[in-house]
């Protein structure tokens, strides 16, 4: 017995084997394989995102950079007296009786000279041939130059025209020979012409201030098509989602958070407004499309009508961190405010607001980025597909009359048949995600600026 | 005898259904130091925060009972809780300096409640609050540098400078030592002795031996009821209640 319990005695209470802290344990060992397999995980994740993120930047850059430049054929163009003012009165109204048909002759003479003076040879019978080369706005305008300054008829003046599309899809590299095979607008007899004004430095590429400047154009003209006109429409509908969404969301948020009794009525609020956050943007258009255009007869494809659209979907994401970066103001703040008899308003408005501030300018200008780059909703209110062709003519127009928008714009040119709009689309991205850039900046900016502690 | 400032007459606090305080009477004399002690959650300090209504923001707080200032019920539908605090003005836990100059911090209470004409008097109260709050030499030569750069004890006495600052008649503090290290304590705790002087003061603690040294009467509050209330040297010499007696031997709390 007494033997037995012996024998037993070491193995019930085993002295613990003698481990070295020099020496992984098996647990150890398998907790540290399961960190660095997690820490692996976690840097291919990172990985991953970067590559998409660098293959989507350089592929919008390389596609989009061919944007913003044009390729130009610089001509002397003589201003016939005998074309342009058969009368030689100079009266402004007969100038403008002369449509662009009747440049066209001008610009036929000023490019053969040309041909001359480089010494190449027009393989073409008829002018309306060689005028192919150059975009069919050329005509338009050489004529606003006149209209613009009728004295200077009679004289020749040097022009920079823009090339036609597939001229600059030549110099570009988009358009070859043989694509032109089943091309009506150009043959490739065209290219050697080109080719050769090219050496003589009448054909040229240069710095496209015009797609940044410049209106939408028709289908055929894509040489012409510009982002300007529907920036300034984008421009105008921040104004109006400004002037609405911010005083709007800061009242409600300051209200619910600081005044507002905790009961169901507000939780319900409180509840709806993040579930307002994830509604698709495009029911806001629907709502837009019935209750600004249909009900209240506010003109349709209108910046004012797009940016009280926008207002509604910009809101809720307003509301939400403006009400976050309310909430992160200590309480011990407004108990100090309260404490000394300060009001609950002027507690809110000398203490707590100023704190909050940083958290709302950066949400309210999130919400902004956020707007500047909505389509859905703009396509039910006619945003999407009108061509602004034309600046608005005042401050008040530019709220009322139609406009686009530029994500509606790049929307638009993506959509359409010719190849050279492809390009444009591309840098027109460019130009939305340098201003969605420059408002991050701005809101991190602000955000250091009047971070303050307390 | 001293005036009485504050007497509060069956006083019943609930937190939604639960019953914080308990049918609590005190009498509190001006130009006193009042001391509430007692174990963790007795209501000590939700008693504290009835007496200027600060209760009030907290939605599910029901107050009952009678708390008369200088014989006026200060919960009838008539105060206005803004006023009221003005007069009882109130020092928390935790230093809380706005994020604004030392000045601004001071002069905030008396602008708003229209103290100065001008600027020359707000100077002088700014002044007068922070000699009061015994931080003047401290910090008179950078009057305009922030008050939440100055260390703890700083800021205590820098809150309790702006407290005074709208000239209150009763001054609540409530653990206004708990943050600071025994010197900063010693020093706001001299402060609060020169300030019964002109003030009546309340003031909630967790340690006794703060109670003593600071207080002339102690109120001994144990789960929401008030158990004694008595001098000081009565209350830590010879209690009446079994309850005061273990508690300020330290077997229950």
């Amino acid at each position: 017995m007494s033997d037995a319990s012996l024998q037993n005695g070491p193995e019930m209470g085993t002295p613990r084997a003698k481990s070295s802290l020099l020496e992984l344990d098996q647990r150890t060992k398998k907790r540290n394989a399961a960190e660095a397999r997690f820490r692996a995980y976690g840097i291919a994740a990172i990985a991953v995102g970067l590559v998409f993120l660098v293959v989507l930047i350089s592929s919008i850059f390389f596609k989009g950079v061919g944007a913003f430049q044009q390729t130009f054929i610089t001509l002397d163009v003589e201003l016939l007296e005998s074309k342009l003012d058969k009368t030689g009165e100079r009266d402004i109204e007969k100038i403008k009786k002369v449509t662009t048909f009747g440049y066209n002759p001008l610009i036929e003479n000023a490019l053969k000279a040309a041909m001359e003076e480089a010494g190449v040879e027009n393989p073409f019978a008829k002018g309306k041939d060689l005028r192919k080369m150059l975009s069919s706005g050329a005509a338009a305008d050489l004529r606003d130059f006149v209209i613009a300054n009728p004295d200077r008829i009679g004289d020749t003046v040097q022009f920079r025209l823009l090339a036609s599309s597939r001229v600059d899809g030549y110099l570009k590299g988009r358009v070859t020979r043989e694509s032109l095979a089943r091309d009506k607008n150009l043959t490739p007899v065209h290219l050697d012409v080109v080719d050769q004004l090219k050496d003589a430095g009448v054909v040229a590429k240069s710095f496209n201030l015009g797609f940044i400047t410049g209106a939408d154009a028709s289908e055929s003209r894509p040489e012409q098509a510009g982002i300007g006109v529907s920036m300034l429409g984008s421009f105008y509908m921040m104004l109006v989602v400004l002037a609405c969404a911010l005083p709007i969301g800061v009242a409600a948020s300051i209200y619910l958070e600081e005044f507002a009794p905790q009961n169901w009525i507000t939780d319900l609020i409180e509840v709806n407004i993040s579930n307002l956050a994830a509604v698709p943007s495009i029911v806001f258009g629907i709502l837009g499309l019935a209750v600004f255009i249909q009900f209240a007869h506010l003109p349709q494809s209108a910046p004012l009508v797009g940016g009280l659209v926008l207002t509604l979907m910009t809101l809720p994401t307003i509301i939400i961190s403006t009400r976050a970066s309310l909430k992160s103001v200590p309480p011990s703040i407004r108990e100090a405010a309260l404490g000394i008899g300060a009001s609950k308003m002027q507690t809110v408005f000398h203490h707590v607001l100023p704190l909050a501030m940083p958290g709302i300018l950066t949400g309210t200008i999130i919400g902004l980025a956020q707007a500047l780059g909505e389509t859905a909703p703009l396509l039910l209110i006619g945003m999407v597909g009108y061509i602004a062709s034309n600046y608005p003519g005042g401050l008040i127009e530019g709220f009322m009359s139609p406009n686009s928008a530029m994500p509606a714009q790049i929307y638009e040119w993506a959509k359409r048949a010719d190849p050279a709009y492809y390009e444009r689309a591309w840098g027109g991205i460019i130009i939305l995600l340098v201003f969605l850039m420059t408002m991050n900046i701005i809101a991190i900016i602000l955000r250091r600026r009047f971070e303050r502690r307390w | 005898m001293k005036d009485m400032k504050i007497s509060a007459k069956n006083v019943q606090v609930y937190y939604g259904d639960t019953h914080a305080i308990k049918d609590v009477s005190v009498e509190i004399e001006d130009n006193t130091v009042t001391a509430f002690i007692g174990p963790s959650g007795c209501g000590k300090s939700t008693f504290l925060r009835c007496l200027n209504r600060m209760n009030d923001t907290i939605d599910i707080c029901r107050v009952e009972g009678d708390i008369l200032l200088d014989g006026e019920d200060i919960y009838d539908k008539r105060v206005d809780p803004v006023q009221l605090r003005a007069k009882v003005g109130m020092v928390f836990q935790k230093p809380n300096p706005f994020p604004k100059s030392i000045y601004d911090n001071i002069a905030y209470g008396p602008r708003i409640h229209g103290l100065a004409r001008n600027k020359a008097e707000l100077d002088e109260i700014v002044e007068k609050s922070l000699r009061r709050g015994a931080i003047w030499d401290e910090v008179k030569d950078r009057l305009h540098a922030p008050g939440t750069g100055l260390s703890g004890g700083q800021q205590q006495r820098l809150c309790i400078a702006r407290a005074v600052a709208t000239e209150p008649e009763v001054l609540l503090m409530d653990e206004p030592c708990s943050a600071l290290d025994p010197i900063a304590t010693a020093q706001v705790e001299e402060l609060i002795d020169e300030l019964r002087q002109s003030y009546s003061v309340v003031i909630v603690t967790h340690s006794m031996q703060q109670a003593a040294r600071v207080s002339q009467k102690t109120a001994f509050f144990h789960l929401g009821n008030l158990v004694e209330y008595d001098d000081t040297t009565k209350i830590f010499t010879n209690p009446e209640d079994p309850r005061t007696e273990s508690y300020i031997t330290g077997r229950i709390g």
